[in-house]
């Protein structure tokens, strides 16, 4: 422990020495402007020569710094509450119901579905209605089928459920594969996305450094404040950002009078194709495709339901009935926040298309923006309120990217740790210290990784990662879990064989898709023609579950199938479940 | 858990029947979700000039916007209707198998 407490202030001396480097920066960036000031009034022509100087962005630095160092010292908090296993993988069971809506959505509300939602309403329109009502619809699937009989029946990972009464070793292999793949990737983008947010924001930072910034906070966060104050991390940002949300919204619609009438007739005027964003059911000047579009809803709605990250997220409180109520909490939260999305994609069209202080170059294209894609939200808040609210809102973003990383590393170094190191390994025989040590160093591990990856990544076209992590946990995650929780007939040879049918069969069809073989590889055109490939691997994985399972007459086959009982009783009573803490 | 326990709760008529309940109700609501959000998708696979028309003719609002947003606000009823009925209807029965079982 005293090991642990000297590393974490020699990491915030590390932090300190960063901001101090940033105070620095923002002084020679003054002094600089400054400089340029003088030399313009004193030659007194061509002003515009003069370097253009990019100001420092202080309010958004202040709310960055200021929510580091809250956090911070919530972490120091939990580390001196994270004693046990159960503390530091699930916060000690004694999150409360409401406690953990806020984080399921602090967890779930990534920087793509503020950003990225808000982005694709404000290029496509009604398009991006799309995908704010598939993100949603998976979480009373979660609820009806999965929330009270995972806390019932697991420990730390959704491998617990899944290898209850199957054998230990290979199924738990399969799921912390497919969970790692899922983690891995979604770090990826959500580093890159850190790294090209903050740098854009602050330019004097650039893009490695935020990288790293960001690195050095997660694994502060879950090295020593463990779930605790991950849970903390994430639901404070849910509460930034449901706030800021909620005020961009406000003040789009009050600069509308109130009326959505009025809000989408000036969207329609001011954007470049006019009508056609309340008429066009795919990206705009794309061509129709009903597969895809079953193909996207599928995975949408499915792979919400099969992120480790948010399976995960059941494990942290008291019981069962606890779980449930997080379950309606994050959805009415989420949902709320996807509305909210849509009125802010509208807002910026109106605010921000067309506005010259935003727009790259107003004789190409008025919706291109400066910055890139991901801007139209941000730049909304400083048309509706300046710098300072853009400043709010870019601590937002960043705080929303610490806290969905933070979720994603635990998850994952909980495969590592919990499911490979200390059941597959050590089959049961490492104590709860070497567990919970191993954890640590995969933390570790996963956060350097997610920086180097993050760099390496810089300038990759990621676009295919939502599909990929979704496709993956839609078609292995989900109904592996969900074939082991109400089919008697599952054994371990099907979860295996279908589990590794959903992975395998999914990274495949997406690497011979369009957009990793003809856009990343440049191989031509796509052999399989579909981004989303879930259509055709779902079905694919039961089939394979399906038969394999029935085909399998083995002695340990007849065991799995006979302790589905016992399974089934303490999934639907609670008995015999991880005892939460009480209050 | 015990044999005894678990031999005792399975030949409970009330595990049965709460079993049954619940997993009508949780299969039913599901299928509701799925009938909604996939009618959705179908329709803008195979139907999306139903979802673009105006809801008005003087109206840019699309159709399929009212839709999008009555799934989202249906989503989050429907769970509230779930988290309702298990609070008020299973948690009882859940909690008295467990004390019968545990005489």
């Amino acid at each position: 422990m005293k090991i642990f407490k000297n590393t974490f202030f020699a990491l915030l001396a590390m932090i300190g020495v960063f901001a101090s480097g940033l105070a620095q920066a923002a002084d020679a960036a003054v002094s600089a402007v400054a400089t340029a000031s003088a030399v313009a009034s004193a030659s007194a022509v061509a002003p515009a020569a003069a370097p253009a100087e990019v100001p420092l962005n202080w309010h958004a630095i202040v709310m960055f710094v200021l929510f580091v160092a809250v956090t911070l010292v919530i972490t120091y908090w939990a580390a001196t509450r994270t004693k046990t296993a159960s503390d530091f993988y699930a916060a000690g069971r004694g999150i409360t119901g409401f406690q953990n809506g806020m984080a399921i959505a602090g967890d779930y509300m990534s920087a793509a579905s503020f950003l990225g939602i808000a982005a694709l309403v404000y290029f496509n329109g009604f398009y991006g209605l799309l995908f704010s009502v598939g993100w949603l619809v998976g979480w009373p699937i979660i609820l009806f089928l999965i929330a009270e009989r995972l806390r019932n029946l697991g420990k730390f990972t959704y491998a617990d459920v899944v290898s209850f009464r199957l054998k230990q070793g290979p199924v738990r292999t399969m799921a912390a594969i497919s969970s790692l793949i899922v983690v891995i990737w979604y770090l990826i983008g959500q580093a890159v996305g850190a790294g090209q947010l903050l740098h854009t924001l602050v330019p004097q930072i650039s893009y490695r450094e935020s990288i790293v910034v960001v690195g050095a906070l997660i694994i502060t966060y879950v090295t020593f404040g463990g779930m605790k104050a991950t849970t903390w991390v994430q639901i404070i940002k849910a509460g930034l950002l449901l706030g800021g949300a909620t005020m961009m919204a406000i003040g789009v619609m009050a600069h509308e009078n109130f009326s959505f009438a009025k809000l989408f007739n000036d969207a329609v005027a001011a954007h470049p194709k006019h009508l056609d964003i309340m008429k066009s059911v795919v990206p705009i000047g794309a061509k129709a495709n009903p597969i895809e579009s079953i193909s996207l809803g599928l995975t949408l709605m499915f792979g919400t339901a099969g992120l480790p990250h948010i399976l995960m997220r059941f494990f942290t409180v008291t019981d069962s009935k606890a779980a449930r109520k997080s379950v309606l909490y994050g959805t009415c939260f989420i949902g709320f926040f996807y509305i909210l999305t849509f009125i802010i994609g509208f807002g910026a069209i109106v605010l921000v298309a067309n506005n010259p202080e935003y727009v790259a170059d107003l004789t190409k294209s008025v919706l291109v923006l400066k910055g890139g894609g991901s801007m139209p939200a941000v730049y909304l808040s400083h048309a509706l309120g300046g710098d300072f609210f853009l400043g709010f809102i870019a601590a937002v973003a960043f705080a929303t990217i610490l806290a969905v990383v933070s979720g994603l590393t635990l998850a994952g170094a909980s495969a590592l740790s919990h499911d490979i190191y200390a059941n597959v390994i050590m089959k049961g025989t490492a104590t709860e210290k070497q567990e919970v040590w191993m954890s640590k160093m995969m933390v570790i591990g996963l956060g350097v990784l997610a920086v180097i990856l993050g760099i390496a990544f810089e300038k990759q076209n990621v676009a295919y990662i939502v599909a990929l992590t979704f496709s993956i946990a839609a078609c292995t995650n989900f109904p592996i879990l969900v074939l082991s929780l109400f089919w008697r007939g599952l054994t371990t040879r099907g979860a295996v064989l279908g589990g590794y049918t959903g992975v395998f069969g999914s990274i495949g069809l997406l690497i011979i898709g369009p957009t990793v073989w003809t856009k990343v590889l440049a191989m031509g055109p796509a052999i399989f023609p579909y981004d989303f490939p879930t259509f055709v691997v779902l079905p694919t994985v039961l089939i394979v579950a399906y038969i394999a399972s029935i085909t399998d007459n083995s002695e340990s086959a007849k065991k799995e199938r006979a302790a589905f009982d016992a399974q089934m009783i303490r999934a639907e009573t609670g008995l015999g479940a991880e005892v939460g803490a009480s209050h | 858990m015990s044999e005894l326990i678990a031999s005792k709760i399975q030949s409970n008529p009330k595990y049965l029947q709460l079993v049954r309940q619940r997993d009508t109700l949780a299969w039913t609501l599901s299928a509701v979700v799925c009938v909604m959000y996939f009618g959705f998708t179908l329709m803008i696979a195979f139907a999306p000039d139903v979802l673009t028309q105006p809801i008005a003719a003087d109206s840019v609002i699309p159709l399929g916007m009212l839709m999008g947003v009555g799934v989202i606000l249906a989503s989050c009823v429907l769970t509230g209707v779930y988290v309702y009925k298990a609070n008020q209807t299973f948690d009882p029965i859940v909690s008295e198998i467990v004390r019968e079982a545990s005489k």
